[in-house]
């Protein structure tokens, strides 16, 4: 009998475990049904993992003020493209998204709702930003804009043109590729002097952690190439500027901290901490990793040091400026329910045109903000970000030459990792530049092909 | 007895068939249907027959040199994880003391996961590469050594459990008789030993060889294919097909399905194989 007692609770108990679940999924997803019928509800996958915080508090304070339910997931780093593809088709899709700009486009056009009679869309300051399909709708808003370029740390650039012999005497003088290498040069052969580990921060050449080199670096000879042909997209280059390109890069591995043969093990994160140490004067990237180098632990390079400089290519470097564009492009999900696409749209306005919604666009990481300089007309001059990066970004911007994004274009991801896979058989010393060349050119005709 | 069991066997059943019919079978149908459409999500598949088959084994997909990595590599592990396993099953089935420490100690990496372990690995190969100037990621042989480390370090304490059961599932009457005839230890080994623990040996390369085949944690985390997809194993280029450019999906699963059948059938042939060379006990 006691037997009997014990194997029936033992049973009831592991049977219980199992109803627990099931109620507490109903009783949350009855809740969120309810709110759905009468309000909508959004659903944002997020794409950079350093605000997910910020979105957080953004999505909370937007349901405490209007009762509509937004939910804000972030996809891990390099993760985005995997994550979507999944969760869009789930039974609860996002009803918000973001896509890399045209190519992302060909890829989602599926789900992207035509958006020419938004809000958003008209309170752009140029209209021509926002992606566009062949039939002339628009599917793709741009909510920020960034720049890349050569990231310096002025105290130890002030600290070299005290020496003897230095080749400048202030960062003005260094307007072009050659002047650059000159001084890169001088400074890695004094480097001891000076403190400094290399000039350049390690080339992040790991799987995953290329893309500084396979996208962003690699945007200047495709950008001076198109211009060329005036044209904004081609289905074979010539990679005319790949001397340019090896100029800059060999650069970048001869005067760094790390030798070589070591920089398929180094990642980004590692890059920017070299940098944010004074382990080295420069770093190529752009203005989000400002919070990257100040939420290193023993940070050593103060706000007002830290300054944008072209990377110069040696082709027209008078007329040079960043790199200024965006990738980053605001889709509503086609497929969501009126009342969710209704939700989704009203939230955007709130965070284009609202006072509340507007400060948490533009404020920096530090204020609690997501650090966006949006393009739209809603936000007034002082509706601009602080940080040191941002703030250089807006005076490069306002002196024009900035040099357009078209890595947008590149033919597909997959090219994008060869060549950065290439380009650490490069600096193994396993391929030679010439082979490097015409892989890109091979791949870029294959891969548009597809 | 058998009656009770026949009446309530469903009750028993039907939950985890239920469970297994919903994560494994009607996926793996839906799996062999998408492969020949063209498709971007579940929802939105367009039916195009075998093209998928025939661009997945094209020369620019790189099909052909992973199956040759996955093949090399299933070899080597297989050879060197049983050799390892029995050898130090030998050992600790003697009367030494503190075999259950080592038994412990040998079995715990099987318990770490797939992507630590790699990254752990990786880290420490690195460390040693160091002094020489390269990384794991310089040369096609530091990553296919790595990863046939790796998987003895984990799969070594796995299948030496296996053994030392199947060891010591051997009538003592057999070995005594063979001391008896007057056999050598190498005799006893090869005569006796091995043929009784064919079971054990049977298991043993089965588990190695769809663990070798079908590894994607290890070899994701260890080098992710590097340098230039080299050392990329079958799963991991079946994932970098299916997420690395737009309307590939569909290739992606028609490899996994190609995957699928050559691992079933060699895992087929090699039970067939060694199960004819057991012993009736």
């Amino acid at each position: 009998m006691k037997r009997k007692v014990l194997s029936m609770m033992l049973v009831l108990s592991m049977a219980a475990t199992l109803f627990v679940g099931c109620g507490n999924s109903d009783k949350s997803s009855g809740d969120s049904a309810k709110k759905d019928d009468s309000k909508g509800s959004v659903y944002y996958l997020n794409f950079k993992p350093e605000v997910d915080k910020q979105w957080q508090k953004i999505a909370k304070e937007y349901t405490e003020e209007t009762g509509v339910e937004v939910k804000v997931v972030t996809a891990a780093s390099n993760q985005y493209e995997t994550t979507l593809k999944s969760e869009i088709g789930g039974s609860n899709a996002p009803t918000l998204f973001q896509i890399n700009g045209p190519v992302g486009y060909q890829k989602w056009k599926d789900y992207c709702l035509d958006l020419s009679d938004t809000e958003i869309y008209k309170n752009l300051i140029d209209q021509n930003m926002a992606v566009k399909g062949e039939d002339g709708g628009v599917y793709g808003v741009p909510y920020t804009v960034e720049a890349y370029g050569i990231i310096y740390n002025n105290a130890i650039m002030e600290k070299y043109f005290a020496m003897d012999g230095a080749v400048v005497q202030s960062v003005d003088e260094i307007n072009s590729y050659d002047k650059l290498k000159e001084v890169v040069e001088d400074m890695t052969a004094k480097k001891k002097d000076l403190g400094i580990e290399g000039v350049f921060a390690s080339t992040s050449l790991k799987t995953g952690e290329d893309w500084r080199w396979q996208t962003h670096l690699a945007n200047l000879p495709i950008y001076y190439e198109y211009k060329d042909n005036g044209v904004s997209d081609m289905d074979k280059i010539e990679f005319k500027y790949s001397d340019n390109y090896k100029k800059v890069f060999d650069l970048y591995l001869d005067n760094s901290v790390t030798e070589k043969g070591l920089l398929g093990s180094v990642d980004v994160a590692s890059s920017m901490a070299e940098f944010a140490l004074g382990e080295c004067a420069m770093v190529q990237n752009g203005n989000w990793a400002w919070s990257q180098i100040s939420e290193v632990d023993g940070n050593t390079v103060k706000a007002e040091d830290i300054k944008f400089m072209p990377i110069y290519f040696g082709v027209d470097d008078a007329n040079e400026g960043l790199c200024i564009g965006t990738e980053n492009y605001w889709c509503i999900n086609k497929e969501a329910s009126e009342a969710d696409i209704q939700a989704t749209k009203d939230f955007l306005n709130w965070l284009t045109t609202d006072e509340k919604g507007k400060e948490y666009m533009y404020k920096s990481a530090d204020d609690g903000g997501l650090g966006n300089a949006a393009p739209f007309t809603t936000f007034t001059e002082d509706e601009r970000s602080d940080d040191p990066l941002a703030v250089e970004m807006y005076a490069w911007m306002d002196k024009g030459n900035s040099v357009s994004w078209n890595f947008t274009s590149f033919p597909s991801q997959t090219f994008k990792d060869d060549f950065g896979a290439a380009l650490l058989q490069y600096a193994n010393g396993k391929m030679k530049w010439n082979e490097v060349q015409k892989m890109v050119v091979d791949e870029w005709a294959s891969e548009k092909a597809k | 007895m058998q009656k009770t069991l026949k009446r309530y066997f469903p009750i028993f059943v039907v939950p985890t068939l239920i469970a297994f019919a919903f994560a494994f079978v009607i996926p793996f149908i839906e799996g062999v249907y998408l492969s020949f459409c063209k498709f971007t999500t579940v929802k939105n598949a367009e039916w195009i027959g075998l093209d998928n088959y025939v661009t997945a084994l094209s020369q620019g997909e790189g099909f052909g040199h992973s199956f040759w990595v996955t093949a090399a590599f299933t070899v080597i592990s297989v050879i060197t994880v049983n050799v390892f396993a029995f050898c130090i099953a030998l050992l600790l089935t003697r009367k030494l003391r503190g075999t259950n420490f080592f038994r412990t100690v040998f079995f715990l990496p099987n318990l770490i996961g797939g992507i630590v372990l790699g990254y752990t690995w990786q880290q420490m190969i690195d460390a040693i590469l160091y002094k020489h100037g390269v990384t794991i990621v310089s040369d096609f042989k530091y990553g296919f050594i790595g990863l046939i480390i790796l998987m003895n370090w984990q799969m070594v304490g796995y299948m030496m459990i296996i053994y030392i059961a199947g060891l010591q599932n051997i009538p003592t009457e057999l070995i005594e008789a063979a001391k008896i005839d007057g056999a050598t230890s190498m005799q006893t080994l090869f005569k006796v030993k091995i043929p009784m623990v064919m079971p054990s040996i049977t298991i043993c390369i089965f588990l190695t060889l769809s663990n070798s085949f079908k590894l994607f944690d290890q070899n994701l985390s260890l080098t992710a294919g590097a340098p230039l997809h080299e050392t990329e194993m079958l799963a991991l280029n079946i994932y970098r097909t299916f997420y690395g450019r737009v309307g590939y999906e569909g290739v992606g699963q028609a490899k996994a399905v190609m995957f699928f059948i050559i691992v079933t059938a060699i895992a087929v042939i090699q039970l067939l194989a060694t199960r004819s060379k057991e012993v009736e006990q």
